[in-house]
């Protein structure tokens, strides 16, 4: 696994205070992690902060399972 | 904490919603210099927030409050007042606006959103004063929170720079009124700090660039710096102060131009179309 999938997967672990294992490539913040609209919020200010990137609002709402998030930050930083 | 600034004195905190928030800075602040806590939130979304939050700072009392709802907010009072009969302080961090109206336009903010701003972000704090004053026999402070953008015009900061001006202005009348009790009331403009609430404002990545690089203080200010201003503001240091709008901003609100050093910062910060 590479270097940003660790991080976001620590960050998501943390702050939804959830399971590493239930944190796959397709887990859905919502859906399946139990996250709720201000988790998701906070998740991407988390993201932006661990990262030193900006992800305007529009790629903020597509970004919905923990895969879509490394992608996104991959490309990103 | 012993021989504390705020040693023996009790205080409702308003509007926190996270550790990034302006409110935790001025609760921890107040915790650590002796204070003790209680907060108000709204909604379930917040209440698992404000809780373990609150735990933290070694308080216990933790009420829900919808301050658009009169019967609410005179719960929350009658749970203060049983509980500790009166109180020293509150500290009000509540403001709201339909985030699609915070960019763009002024001139197109509707009717509804207006009204609803003005509920929440400042008749609020005029509801919430009141019957904070009925428990401060022995005097008290009151704090609010506010934006620059109540004073000159902000990009995208729009109905609800109208709505801190508005606030600002009841600081003031509130001021006169429970001045006479020993009660003060002031009201703190933070320059920009990301917050939950701040990612409702239209290219506010690119407004915090642009404070860092022009503010006095060439930096941003954190929750920490509005933490210790608010200290002195809800403390005994403050005595001789009321009716105060306090500017935490590293200065900014001094500056007339960009600062000649400051670069061009629309190559390295993306403005939002």
């Amino acid at each position: 696994m590479s270097d940003v999938a660790d991080r976001v997967k620590k960050i998501v672990v943390e702050h939804l205070g959830v399971e590493e294992d239930k944190v796959t490539e397709s887990a859905s913040f919502i859906d399946d992690l139990g996250a709720d609209s201000l988790d998701t919020v906070e998740l991407v200010m988390a993201f932006e902060e661990e990262f030193g990137i900006e992800i305007p609002d529009d790629a903020a709402e597509s970004i919905q399972t923990f895969g879509d998030a490394v992608k996104f930050i991959s490309e990103a930083a | 904490m012993s021989g504390g600034l705020m040693d023996g004195k009790r205080g409702l905190i308003m509007g926190l919603a996270n550790d990034k928030s302006i409110a935790w800075g001025i609760a921890r602040a107040c915790a650590e210099a002796g204070a003790e806590l209680a907060f108000s939130y709204q909604g379930e979304q917040m209440k698992k927030r404000v809780g373990p939050l609150a735990e933290q700072l070694g308080s216990n009392i933790v009420v829900p409050c919808d301050v658009m709802d009169e019967a609410s907010v005179d719960a929350l009072f009658d749970e203060l007042k049983e509980k500790w009969g009166k109180i020293d302080f509150i500290v009000h961090a509540i403001g709201f606006s339909d985030k699609n109206q915070l960019r763009g336009r002024y001139a197109d903010t509707t009717r509804e959103n207006f009204t609803m701003t003005m509920d929440v972000s400042v008749y609020s704090f005029t509801a919430v004063a009141r019957r904070a004053a009925d428990l401060m026999p022995d005097g008290g402070s009151m704090l609010t929170l506010t934006y620059y953008g109540a004073e000159q015009v902000m990009p995208h900061y729009n109905v609800m720079g109208v709505a801190k001006a508005a606030l600002e202005a009841s600081v003031r009348y509130l001021a006169e009124d429970f001045g006479k009790d020993g009660i003060r009331v002031n009201a703190i403009s933070a320059g920009p700090i990301r917050t939950l609430a701040a990612s409702g404002i239209g290219d506010f990545r690119y407004i915090l660039k642009w404070n860092e690089l022009n503010s006095p203080l060439r930096r941003n200010v954190t929750i920490d710096d509005v933490g210790k201003s608010a200290l002195y503001l809800l403390s005994d240091l403050g005595s001789g102060v009321t009716g105060e709008t306090h500017h935490v901003d590293a200065g900014y609100h001094v500056v007339g131009m960009k600062a000649v050093d400051a670069p061009d910062i629309d190559v390295t910060v993306k403005k939002e179309d």
